[in-house]
């Protein structure tokens, strides 16, 4: 089996089958990540008090953000398992075209297709950024620990940090978009039958998540939370 | 012989490129060189008989054989696949970049196998029968029969390989009638029948290969074979990237080659298709058979100018619901719906009531030519006739007719940028098939010791007429069910690799081969070989295509001994004999059409009578139906070269009729 | 006398003489696999809309030939669409602009006068060029013959109709099978993966009952083939079926990878060429 799995791996399929089951974890994650994130209308004591709930979660199995470090690692291994796949992958694509077209057009591809891996950079830039931001607090005008309400709305109160929190929402939603799909069809789950199902599924799933997330620097900026 | 044909026919008009010949061919006294092999008995029990008294070749000595196949089309695939199978070591040739590219991947229609699954009284003998009245009584009885009876084995051996056949909803084999045949024993996969079966031949092949009994060798032309005390031994070849001529020895050559229907230029053919490999075999001492009996298929999409490379090919099935028709006067240069009902002439619905649009091919393309040369044709060049679905589609519903024949109907658009739903289609005969070929024995041996012939390269079980759905058949037949038996049966007769590749002989026709290229990159003349071919094409389908005359036939040979003679000197031929050099390909190619041309005419002026694809318009009856010479000519024309431009030795050998009588073919 | 009448012999009335159509055209050039090639631009006035693509190409080569130059070596046969022997990418797309049509079926109509067209090999690791725009797909055939077939060695054969299979799974596999093999689907690929031809194969024998004893073996030796041949990974983006001239659709990948993927973890046999 564990050989088995190696010579899975070793194989272009083997490393997508490892992008798809990962995407799932990361989906899972950001779906319910921006869920929790929504509760910041509902005023700061609700929303720290989810942060602290975070931390809290699984008492009395387990001790104080144990259970939390645990997500934190598996989430962890998932970005790093999913971006070295892409890396492997992509590196593979470029030398199996040495010499580009001189002219090139797509008859069919969707836009996401082609920007999984432009987008799938930006996201990983916005992590890093996102947790020096709101993690870390390093990269932040006046981070509070323990106080997640004071943090976001002091962040997103600045218009470029906004603007880029926008940007790299709408990167996540396109990486969604032909993700989810994609993620069946590599798993071999997607056929004629249940193709515009998935299609469609995956569409709603990123077009609300992309709502969702927005919905947050712009309430911010506009006011509404304060 | 001479003397005979010039009181049978009037002398030839004066022609200018006409250099009068008082001898156009020798009779030969001896037929000692025709041995037939067939058995005698029971004719059921021939095939069965012959097998078990053939010569069986220890498997362990089998890996120390090798075999050479030329082609990887249905009968070289086939071959190949079962011979390594069996233990020889294989070297299979194709032109193509790969064996899965072979013609036979064009064939559309379907197969035809006695399997009677529709039990509507379809058998081996009706099969049999079927066939040999078909070709109009010009093939052996013994072969055909065997067809038959291999036949059912075809399609078991096919789908074991998973050829995706049509199926019912029960999950049985579906099964259609073709090309007017009275009972449905035609198995297809759709519109690509020809594909499916030969990417079954080719996956057995790829095994083969995997596994190392096969060597492949694509883009490899074979140029010539190599005959060493009075056998074959091998072959020479052109790497067509490198330009490199080699060697290739075998205990025993197949020519699995394909049709030459590309002397005219324009065929159903691939543009690759070529004659090369057995006129070589026949300039090394194998006699041609019946050259001249070639098929025209009467539902090809018509030429539209000069610039045409090919003709496509439209299923027959179109004339089940289409209705052929032209219009009643000459010059009539209407839109079709412009023209009423009662000026269109249904031409084969009124001379064949009973029959009507499923005449047999040649009668169709007969028709179709005599209404264009009424100067009745329509479409470009006056060189067509309509085929109408007006009437079905009111009969049936657009819907049923596009069900039936979507497919064709945009094959159809995507060439003409004409709906046939709208107007009526264009069709024109093309040449499709030729029934003629290297001569050989029952276990399809030439008449050189160790050489076999396959496939539609051989003369074939079709006479001078072939049915539809049948070569395909005969392919598999050969390769899968035939030579596995004969070759194995002269092997166990030869001692094993007794030659090698640097032996003289070889490097003697290496050397021809070299300086033959050499020659023609030399002339450096003012004429693309493309040119030469279409001209040549022309004088060959004006001549010696639907109809043929003494006068034409005569013109012909010296029209194509003059153009012969301007290609040699006047051919331009671009780039080196070390690279890929498409025109040096053709260029070889063509040169060889033109001897073969020749000898195509030369056959058919011999056969003063009309038969299958071959009409003489000396010989028809009063209604101008093929009318046949069972007295002088009831069998196989077997030609043995003499020289360029040297008349040919005619061999005959006698057809006999023990089980199906010869009668005359009527569709009134 | 038999004489066939012949375009321009007795012409018939109704005939018509297409108009022609002046065309920029850039080739790419390369004497040979060893040395570099280059786009060169030529021009033709002589092309008409009744033309096939190839017929057009045939046209400049004829006036290359005459003028002393070497004509373009281009890749055909059958020319209808079925051997799959040509393939050109013109103006960036695979076969040209109309869908599941070949090159050797793509009409000069479906371009304008005065047009410039780009005209390319299939670009591909595992495609290296030959000559101008013929390319090497031998590659495909060895991964057919890593294990793209059936066991069946002529004679042992059942009676075809001992084993029914039910239309739907003929009809599917049929649909697979119709493959020519032409490689657009890698020279379209911005991976230049070969899963659309791979997965073809392996989907027409899959649904087969022919096909289920050596169903895990073969795409576990067809992927490894296909991964060793350079090929790039595929990442579901679709062109590869958006410009088949069969139109083989993506279904057969999922079928791949899922069968790949058991082939692998569950039913673990076959493997690196057993
Ligand atoms: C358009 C079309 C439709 C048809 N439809 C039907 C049908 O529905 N039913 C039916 O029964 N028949 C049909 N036929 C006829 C049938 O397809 C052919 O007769 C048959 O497939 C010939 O098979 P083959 O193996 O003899 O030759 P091919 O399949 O032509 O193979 C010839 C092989 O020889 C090789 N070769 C040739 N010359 C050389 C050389 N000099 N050196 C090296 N290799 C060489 C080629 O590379 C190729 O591999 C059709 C034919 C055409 C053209
Ligand atoms: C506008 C949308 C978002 C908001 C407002 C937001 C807010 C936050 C906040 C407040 C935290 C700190 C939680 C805490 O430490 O208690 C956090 C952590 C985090 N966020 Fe976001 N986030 C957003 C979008 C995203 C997205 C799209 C991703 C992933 C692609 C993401 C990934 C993370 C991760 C990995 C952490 C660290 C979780 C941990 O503590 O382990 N966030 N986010
Ligand atoms: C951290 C940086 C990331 C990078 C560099 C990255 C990169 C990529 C790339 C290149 C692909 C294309 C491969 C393919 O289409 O199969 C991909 C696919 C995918 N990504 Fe990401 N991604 C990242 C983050 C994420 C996140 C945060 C999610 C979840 C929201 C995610 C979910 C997916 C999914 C589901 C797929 C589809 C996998 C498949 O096709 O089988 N990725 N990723
Ligand atoms: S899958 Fe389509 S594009 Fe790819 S080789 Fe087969 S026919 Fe050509
Ligand atoms: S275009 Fe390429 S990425 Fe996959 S779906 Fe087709 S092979
Ligand atoms: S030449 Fe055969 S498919 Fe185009």
């Amino acid at each position: 089996m564990a050989v088995s799995a190696a010579r899975l791996y070793r194989t272009s399929i083997g490393k997508k089958v490892i992008m798809a089951t990962t995407g799932v974890v990361l989906i899972l994650f950001v779906i319910g990540h921006i869920y929790g994130n929504l509760h910041i209308y509902e005023g700061s004591t609700t929303f720290n008090g989810y942060a602290k709930f975070l931390r809290v979660v699984g008492a009395p199995v387990f001790a104080n953000e144990q259970l939390l470090w645990i997500i934190r690692a598996v989430l962890l291994a998932c970005v790093v398992a999913h971006i070295t796949c892409a890396v492997q992958l992509t590196q593979q694509s470029r030398a199996s075209r040495p010499i580009r077209y001189v002219k090139h057009t797509d008859p069919k591809a969707t836009w996401a297709s082609r920007t999984m891996r432009w987008g799938g950079s930006i996201i990983l830039a916005f992590i890093v950024i996102h947790l020096m931001n709101l993690t870390f607090g390093t990269l932040h005008p006046s981070f509070i620990e323990g106080n997640a309400y004071h943090n976001v709305t002091a962040l997103f109160k600045l218009w470029y940090v906004s603007a880029f929190y926008i940007v790299a929402m709408l990167a996540v939603g396109f990486h969604l978009y032909h993700g989810t799909w994609s993620m069946f069809q590599t798993l071999g789950i997607r056929n004629r039958d249940n193709h515009r199902l998935l299609r469609g599924g995956a569409l709603v799933l990123s077009v609300v998540f992309v709502l969702a997330s927005t919905s947050v620097p712009l309430a911010v900026l506009t006011g509404i939370v304060k | 012989m001479a003397t005979e044909t010039e009181r049978r026919s009037p002398a030839p008009p004066a022609a200018p490129a006409t250099p009068a010949r008082d001898t156009y061919w020798h009779e030969s006294a001896d037929h000692s060189m025709l041995e037939s092999r067939a058995p005698e008995g029971p004719i059921d029990k021939r095939w069965e008989e012959r097998k078990f008294s053939m010569k069986l070749v220890n498997p362990a000595n089998k890996r120390r054989y090798t075999v050479v196949v030329v082609g990887s089309g249905l009968a070289g695939a086939s071959a190949a696949a079962s011979l390594a199978e069996l233990g020889y070591r294989v070297e299979c040739f194709c032109y193509q970049d790969s064996p899965r590219r072979a013609h036979s991947i064009a064939a559309q229609g379907g197969i035809n196998a006695a399997k009677n699954y529709r039990n509507d009284g379809d058998s081996v003998h009706r099969l049999f029968y079927d066939t040999v009245k078909g070709g109009d009584f010009r093939a052996r009885e013994s072969n055909v029969y065997r067809l038959a009876q291999v036949s059912t084995d075809i399609i078991d051996q096919c789908v074991a390989q998973g050829v995706p056949f049509a199926r019912e909803y029960g999950g049985l084999l579906d099964n259609r009638s073709f090309g007017g045949a009275q009972v449905s024993r035609t198995f297809y996969a759709r519109g690509q029948t020809g594909q499916q079966l030969l990417l079954g031949a080719y996956s057995a092949l790829s095994r083969q290969i995997g596994l190392g009994n096969v060597t492949m060798h694509p883009r490899t032309e074979m140029l010539d074979l190599v005959v060493v005390d009075g056998a074959a031994r091998g072959i020479v070849t052109r790497d067509m990237v490198t330009g490199a001529i080699g060697s290739h020895v075998g205990d025993a050559v197949i020519l699995a080659t394909g049709g030459y229907g590309n002397v005219y230029y324009l065929s159903t053919n691939a543009k690759g298709c070529n004659v090369t490999a057995a006129w070589r075999a026949h300039k090394r001492g194998a006699l041609f058979a019946n050259p001249c009996f070639t098929q025209i298929h009467p539902t090809c999409i018509p030429v539209t100018g000069d610039h045409q490379s090919k003709l496509t090919l439209m299923s027959e099935s179109l004339r089940n619901d289409g209705r052929i028709w032209v219009p009643l006067v000459a010059g009539d240069s209407r839109r079709p719906d412009q023209i009423p009902e009662n000026e269109r002439d249904y031409f084969l619905e009124r001379k064949y009531p009973s029959f009507g649009n499923l005449v047999p091919r040649d009668v169709a393309s007969r028709n179709a030519k005599t209404v264009c040369d009424e100067g009745r044709g329509v479409g470009p060049g006056g060189l067509g006739v309509y085929l109408d679905f007006a009437d079905a589609i009111k009969r049936l519903g657009k819907r049923t007719i596009a069900e039936r024949y979507g497919n064709l109907f945009d094959m159809y658009q995507r060439i003409t940028a004409e709906n046939p739903y709208e107007v009526p289609m264009r069709i024109y005969p093309a040449i499709h098939y030729t029934m003629g070929g290297l001569w050989v024995d029952y276990e399809l041996q030439s008449t050189i010791p160790g050489l076999f012939v396959a496939g539609e390269a051989n003369f074939s079980d079709h006479g001078a007429n072939r049915l539809g759905a049948s070569a395909l058949m005969q392919g598999l037949a050969d390769g899968y069910f035939v030579l596995p038996y004969t070759v194995g049966n002269y092997l166990a007769g030869v001692k094993p690799g007794q030659y090698k590749p640097d032996n003289i002989a070889f490097k003697e026709v290496e050397n021809e081969i070299s300086q033959r290229t050499q020659r023609f990159l030399a002339t450096k003349g003012t004429r693309t070989v493309a040119s030469f071919h279409r001209e040549l094409g022309k004088l060959v389908w004006d001549y010696c295509g639907m109809a043929r005359t003494d006068a034409g036939l005569k013109r012909a040979i010296g029209r194509i001994a003059a153009l012969r003679t301007e290609f040699y000197e006047n051919v331009h031929i671009p780039g080196t004999g070390e690279e890929l050099n498409q025109s040096l390909e053709q260029a070889g190619r063509v040169a060889d059409f033109f001897e073969l041309a020749e000898l195509m005419c030369t056959d058919a002026l011999h056969r003063t009578e009309s038969c299958g694809g071959h009409f003489r318009e000396e010989s028809q009856t009063p209604e101008g139906e093929a009318l046949r010479d069972d007295e002088h000519f009831s069998d196989v024309a077997a030609w043995e070269y003499n020289g360029v431009g040297n008349a040919p030795t005619l061999h005959k050998e006698p057809l006999t009729f023990e089980y199906v009588h010869p009668s005359q073919r009527s569709y009134k | 006398m038999a004489v066939m009448a012949r375009p321009g012999a007795n012409v018939a009335p109704n005939s018509h003489i297409p108009p022609t159509m002046h065309l920029t055209l850039h080739v790419w050039r390369q004497h040979d696999a060893a040395s570099p090639g280059k786009m060169v631009q030529y021009t033709t006035d002589d092309a008409s809309p009744d033309m096939s693509f190839l017929e057009m190409l045939d046209v400049v080569n004829e006036e290359l030939t005459l003028r002393g130059e070497e004509p373009i070596a281009f890749e055909h046969d059958c020319r209808e669409g079925i051997c799959g022997s040509c393939g050109l990418m013109i103006n960036g797309t695979a076969h040209g602009p109309e869908a599941a049509t070949t090159t050797c079926q793509l009409h000069m109509r479906s371009f304008k006068d005065g047009d410039e067209i780009y005209i390319e090999p299939w670009r591909s690791k595992a495609f290296p060029v030959i000559k101008d725009l013929v390319v090497d797909r031998s590659s495909f055939d060895r991964i057919i013959q890593s294990g793209g077939y059936i066991s069946a060695p002529t004679g042992g054969a059942v009676d075809a109709n001992a084993m029914l299979v039910a239309k739907p799974d003929a009809d599917f596999a049929f649909e697979a099978a119709a493959c020519i093999g032409c490689g657009a689907c890698v020279a379209q690929c911005p991976n230049a993966s070969a899963m659309l031809f791979t997965a073809a194969k392996v989907a027409h024998l899959a649904v087969l009952p022919q096909g289920q004893p050596e169903r895990y073996a073969r795409v576990g030796q067809m992927v490894e083939r296909m991964e060793s041949e350079g090929f790039g990974n595929c990442t579901n983006i679709g062109e590869c079926s958006a410009v088949c001239p069969k139109g083989i659709a993506l279904d057969v990948i999922g079928l791949l990878n899922r069968d790949f993927r058991k082939a692998r973890l569950v039913n673990n046999d076959g493997g690196d060429g057993m």
